[in-house]
């Protein structure tokens, strides 16, 4: 249940695992209601350490692999961490959070990214990290589920599982109505299309109010975002927020200015309390949930941890929990 | 010796007739976590938490599962009208936190520059003016400027806040000269330190100063281990109103032996022998 990057990834390798498999979505068009279709997509398992449990990154490592055996256009470059001068103090911070990066200078800031702003006098780069476009990758998975034997089928409002049958509940935040302790966390964002500017990877301004982040998309468009609100609704981002994203991304490259803007919007991630998925076992319900702001991090190996759990009853991780009532 | 002590006749922080234990206050943004902010503020043992309605406030907050996590904390709730850069924008925002959050409490903030993060003197004491006659219990950010203070006393403020540096920059008490003077300035008006402390020692120091309290939030919240932290300063607090409470020894122009050498005899003791 539920067609966004968590219920796509798990149809996926459930039946390329040789399970009959269904994949049920509430909404008619596809990706319509995916908090995923918002997401940046970073593949990003060192980087979200600095805010992320342990278990995120040792996850999130695996699902690059994934993505890599499963999705080819997957872009591994890495990603750069930067900050203007006055901010020098947020690179040592978030180094020192953080592994899988080195210290870049000037000089090789410019090799990795020619058209960043030459006023970044140092950076990280984290070799191992990789990014793709959401709007391209959630299509071409489904494909692949289906080409795989997944029978997907949209608008489907009411829905009774067959017996003798598993439930995979990936419905994110509409699982509130049974998950009591999942939240929503607000992210807004703004795509942007501008060809003078080429970037090989996602680029991370640090700042200790305003982070930010851009990822290089196909065909000359830029994802913008995102920030991190605490707050469960997805109204159109405010006058402020989009000044905020839009003015830092400005500071990476003037050139930003003359973008046109395709995109403003907001979507709203589930979460549980400390940011970090859970697979719940209840009978003959499985739920994956809580992939917070790591989704397309998480979703790829969250899917092989329910598949090994069907298929030998191993459920040897911290993240797979199965009191149900306690989430 | 003990006549300072039994002249403190109130070893309690008292805020607007309530009085509490604890003088750390702390505030509630950009925690690794929910669970991790929770964790924090039950370590610490602090009693009064700070939340920034601005951008985080909802416009239905029925439902809003962070919101209820911050009540189920069961602290006393200062709301805080953050970032807010007019007189009317932060007016309004205190109504909304009132209605929202249940309490006339509101730490007052009126931004001067949204980089420094400065307070706005004359539009502070505009609001607080605003706030303290529709009976709210106002808690202004301010700079340690006794100009200052004292038109936001006379607008009805029971509690100051200075600065100790701008807000989220870490730096510590900036001045501590002026932090001193508003002390002897405004002797049993309660001061509190809020904003750019860094150290769990830049606490203690203000501590020292004899303040009354101490709010922050970045040097917890952005710290490696928030948790850990938030009790460390808890301790820096303590130790601080302690150690002025016992007396700080003055400093000395010269290093000199605490005990008399000269013709003291030394013995070697050997145990072994």
């Amino acid at each position: 249940m539920g067609a966004g990057i968590t219920g796509l990834w798990q149809s996926l390798i459930l039946a390329q695992n040789g399970y009959s498999v269904r994949l049920i979505e509430r909404s008619p068009k596809p990706f319509a209601q995916a908090s995923s279709i918002y997401a940046g997509a970073m593949l990003a398992p060192y980087c979200e350490a600095e805010t992320a449990l342990p278990v995120v990154k040792k996850l999130g490592i695996k699902s690059l692999e994934l993505w890599r055996k499963h999705f080819p256009e997957t872009v591994f470059n890495g990603s750069l961490v930067v900050a203007h001068d006055r901010d020098k103090g947020e690179i040592d911070r978030f180094a020192r959070f953080t592994d899988g990066h080195r210290y870049v200078d000037r000089k090789e800031i410019s090799n990795l990214e020619p058209d960043l702003s030459e006023q970044f006098q140092e950076a990280l780069f984290y070799e191992n990290e990789g990014h793709v476009d959401p709007e391209v990758a959630l299509p071409r998975l489904l494909e692949a589920a289906e080409q795989a034997g997944v029978s997907a089928e949209f608008g489907v409002e009411d829905f009774a599982p067959p017996a003798a049958s598993v439930t995979i509940d990936c419905r994110g935040l509409a699982a509130q109505d049974v998950l009591q302790t999942l939240r929503g966390v607000r992210g807004e964002r703004a795509i942007i299309r501008i060809s003078e500017i080429e970037l090989a990877r996602p680029v991370r301004l640090l700042h200790p109010r305003f982070p930010l982040y851009i990822v290089p998309w196909s065909e000359n468009r830029f994802m913008v975002g995102a920030t991190v609100i605490e707050r469960e609704d997805a109204h159109p981002p405010s006058v402020r927020s989009t000044l905020e994203l839009l003015s830092s991304a400005y500071a990476l490259n003037p050139a930003f200015g003359e973008a046109e803007i395709l995109d403003l919007s907001a979507g709203v991630r589930p979460a549980f309390e400390d940011n970090c998925p859970r697979i719940i076992l209840d009978n003959q319900r499985i739920y994956v949930n809580g992939l917070y702001r790591h989704g397309f991090l998480m979703a790829p190996a969250l899917a092989t941890l329910v598949e090994r759990y069907l298929t030998s009853g191993e459920k040897d991780s911290e993240i797979i929990v199965e009191d149900r009532s306690q989430w | 010796m003990l006549d300072k002590i039994e002249k403190d006749k109130s070893p309690r922080l008292d805020l607007y007739g309530h009085t509490f234990e604890h003088r750390l206050l702390l505030g509630t943004a950009r925690y690794p976590s929910p669970d991790i902010l929770r964790q924090a503020i039950e370590n610490s043992g602090v009693d009064i938490i700070t939340v920034s309605i601005r951008r985080e406030s909802a416009r239905n907050p029925s439902g809003q599962r962070f919101w209820d996590l911050i009540k189920n904390l069961n602290k006393t709730l200062l709301p805080n009208t953050a970032g807010c850069l007019t007189v009317k924008e932060a007016v309004t925002t205190a109504e909304m936190a009132r209605e929202l959050f249940d309490t006339n409490w509101i730490k007052l903030e009126v931004i001067a520059n949204e980089d420094t993060l400065q307070p706005d003197l004359f539009g502070l004491v505009e609001a607080a003016r605003i706030l303290n006659e529709n009976d709210f219990k106002v808690f202004p950010y301010t700079t340690e400027d006794l100009g200052a203070a004292e038109k936001l006393l006379k607008a009805g403020c029971q509690v100051l806040m200075p600065w100790g540096a701008p807000i989220g920059s870490g730096r510590g008490l900036n001045n501590v000269y002026a932090l001193k003077s508003m002390r002897s300035y405004f002797p049993d008006v309660p001061l509190i330190v809020d904003a750019g402390i860094g150290a769990p020692s830049h606490a203690a120091q203000a501590m020292e100063l004899g303040y009354d309290a101490i709010l922050l939030n970045t040097a917890v919240s952005q710290s490696g281990d928030p948790v850990k932290m938030a009790a460390a300063f808890s301790d820096a607090v303590h130790a601080g109103r302690e150690a002025y409470h016992a007396g700080i020894m003055e400093p000395r122009d010269m290093a000199r032996p605490s005990t008399p050498v000269i013709g003291t005899p030394f013995f070697e003791i050997d145990n072994d022998k």
